[in-house]
């Protein structure tokens, strides 16, 4: 099992290498270092939301509203930068993520108290979600000279040569490797989705499991829902629109099972880097609009194809002896 | 027999009598619908503020503001089609797509709405006049202009457009790429799409800035393409050496202009135009006819004249730089 796990992580690995070269070929400055640094720095949103999403889909749930959290979480901080100019950057951080959690709760218990299928219930608080901005702001952008410096300024700091926003998907790679691996949360994911029969048998609470797969979910979106409107200095009501199926697809692309139960951080990692290799290179290597988008779809469609052949268990020889005998 | 005659009978004449009654309450008060890209983009919201104005003006004009809240041609043929079902007496569009409304609309006028489009078209098929912001010669003549008074040696510019299908992106672009030989030295060297989302937008400025290090500007007609472009040439440091001009919100570009970022934009008044469009759907709702050479009243606007495809221009686009943003920044 490990092995087909680590194979299909070095298939994807091999597949970013060759899109690189690939890249490389029609233009040179993309492989260089500093060029890749940007190119990872834009995809750290990308890698923290598919982190969350990897846990809610290994539950057997998945998370639509994810996007519109982070797009909701990012308004009610730029609002609140608005009204106190002056409030720490940390406090501003950990509304950030304090809002994310209560929006991903509410998800989980209505999954779980309710019982009602999360695609039903996400999909409703995605469109909550989004026209709780519009009630908010009655449509009006929060633009950048409303925005105060420091408010701006944190996802951009550089240390090491990197930018804060990238230390940050780093750190959450780190930390999630961590839980997921080493941690009786972490592995009660793997079992609700892996089989909730057996899970229920074992001691685990599947429905609060899911539940705190949304609040983890949630409180990510709500953290990548600041860095995003830090970065890009606007905050509206369409922010980060239908970005939600991006990241279902690198939790795909990267390995993760919608059944539920087979996926992995890394995976979701190197989902993410290769849907945010395709969208940064398209715009240099001069394609027509009109095919980037067909690239991206089939490049989707390409890597879940391999990762169902990858993920097609052979049938178990149950008589080996018999086997050779033939 | 007799019987089933008298039912029908009754039935025909209570079914005239609702009609009757539906035209009458029309008659008290108008609704014009204003169905707009998507909802939640400050040039539409300040363009309903001036619907409200005309209705105002008006006084027996209900204004419907609607939209989808994706800018996407599906969306808006399902607003077209609830509104329809309302029974509105005119409907005035911005549309997605030129032609996948058209359907929606025509049926809308076989039921007799009024139907105009305005600043982004309808094929003429599908609408009874199109009202443009300026005329597309002088808008792609506005942004080249823009970033040739700010470049005295020339240099490559590139444009950062919304979507690759965006009806009046385009034509403005064909209009820009017109004028370019009139200004001496300025080479367009791409024209790139950023589908109107602040990270694809961000991503293809980026992409221009590593394809073209000589870029001298990045012009992008497009209010989400301007401001993402603005923060990507921020972010790069490169404030100074790229000018990213085209047309925007003087309330969203603010920041931009005080950064130097931008040395100057243009738009036209938003509110202009959705008064102008209210005050045009309500005359030709009320009987003014739209045809080729006519002329229409809108109010405070004055008058447009149809040209053959029924189109009309409303005024030139409006140059905003760090003279006078303050004082529009409040505005819209």
């Amino acid at each position: 099992m490990k092995q087909i796990l680590a194979s299909r992580e070095l298939l994807l690995l091999t597949a970013i290498g060759l899109l690189l070269m690939l890249i490389a070929w029609r233009f040179p400055g993309f492989v260089v270092p500093s060029n890749l640094v940007v190119v990872f720095n834009d995809t750290s949103p990308l890698i923290l939301l598919a982190i969350g999403q990897m846990i809610v889909i290994l539950t057997r749930c998945i998370d639509l509203s994810i996007a519109a959290n982070l797009a909701l979480t990012g308004m009610v901080v730029s609002l609140v930068n608005i009204a106190v100019p002056s409030l720490p950057i940390i406090v501003i951080v950990l509304i950030a993520i304090g809002s994310g959690t209560v929006l991903g709760m509410l998800n989980g218990i209505l999954v779980w108290k309710l019982a009602i299928p999360p695609i039903v219930v996400t999909l409703g608080t995605l469109t909550i979600f989004r026209g709780i901005i519009f009630l908010l702001t009655e449509g009006k952008w929060v633009n950048s000279h409303e925005m105060s410096d420091a408010f701006k300024a944190v996802p951009r700091t550089d240390i090491f040569g990197l930018p804060v926003l990238s230390w940050i998907a780093i750190a959450a790679v780190i930390l999630f490797s961590v839980i997921m691996t080493r941690t009786t949360l972490g592995r009660a994911f793997y079992a609700a989705g892996g089989n909730p029969h057996a899970a229920t048998y074992a001691g685990i609470n599947v429905g609060r499991t899911q539940f705190w797969a949304f609040t983890i979910s949630g409180a990510i979106a709500g953290l990548t829902g600041y860095l995003w409107v830090s970065r890009f200095a606007v905050a509206y009501v369409d922010v980060a629109g239908g970005f939600e199926l991006t990241v279902v697809a690198a939790c795909v692309i990267g390995g993760v099972s919608i059944m539920g139960g087979i996926g992995t951080v890394q995976g979701a990692l190197l989902g993410a880097l290769f849907l945010g290799i395709i969208a940064n290179a398209l715009p240099v290597v001069n394609i027509s609009p009109f095919w980037q988008m067909a690239i991206s779809g089939g490049a989707i469609i390409i890597a879940v194809v391999l990762n169902a052949q990858a993920n097609r268990t052979p049938g178990r020889i149950i008589l080996k002896r018999a086997e050779h005998a033939t | 027999m007799k019987r089933r005659t008298f039912t029908s009978v009754v039935a025909g004449l209570s079914l005239a009598a609702s009609m009757l009654g539906s035209t009458a309450m029309a008659q008290e008060n108008m609704r014009i619908a204003l169905v707009v890209k998507a909802l939640g983009i400050g040039f539409f919201e300040a363009a309903a503020e001036g619907a409200e104005e005309a209705a105002g003006e008006l006084g027996n004009v209900e204004i419907i503001y609607t939209g989808p809240t994706d800018t996407t041609a599906e969306g808006q043929i399902e607003v077209i089609n609830s509104l329809i079902a309302q029974g509105v007496d005119a409907i005035a569009i911005s549309a997605n797509d030129p032609d996948a409304v058209v359907p929606a609309l025509k049926k809308a006028m076989e039921r007799g709405i009024t139907v105009i489009s305005w600043d982004s078209g309808v094929a003429q098929e599908g609408r009874q006049m199109h009202l443009n912001p300026s005329s597309t010669p002088l808008i792609g003549n506005t942004i080249i202009k823009l970033a040739a008074d700010h470049m005295p040696d020339g240099g490559d510019v590139a444009i950062l457009s919304a979507t690759a299908t965006a009806t009046n992106q385009n034509a403005w672009i064909e209009a820009a790429k017109a004028v370019i030989p009139d200004y001496a030295g300025v080479n367009l060297a791409a024209t790139v799409y950023g589908d109107d989302l602040s990270d694809k937008s961000y991503r293809e400025a980026q992409g221009l800035m590593s394809t073209y290090p000589d870029l001298k500007a990045i012009i992008a007609p497009t209010t989400v393409g301007i401001l993402a472009a603005c923060q990507a040439v921020t972010d790069a440091g490169k404030i100074g050496e790229i000018n990213v001009t085209g047309l925007g919100l003087p309330s969203e570009m603010a920041g931009c202009v005080d950064s130097g970022a931008t040395k100057s934009f243009a738009i036209w008044n938003p509110i202009d135009l959705g008064y102008s469009a209210t005050m045009l759907a309500a005359a030709i709702a009320n009987g003014a006819e739209a045809a080729p050479g006519a002329e229409i009243p809108m109010g405070r606007m004055g008058a447009v004249t149809l040209d053959d495809t029924n189109t009309a221009a409303m005024a030139d686009p409006f140059t905003y730089d760090s003279s006078n943003i303050d004082q529009f920044k409040s505005i819209f």
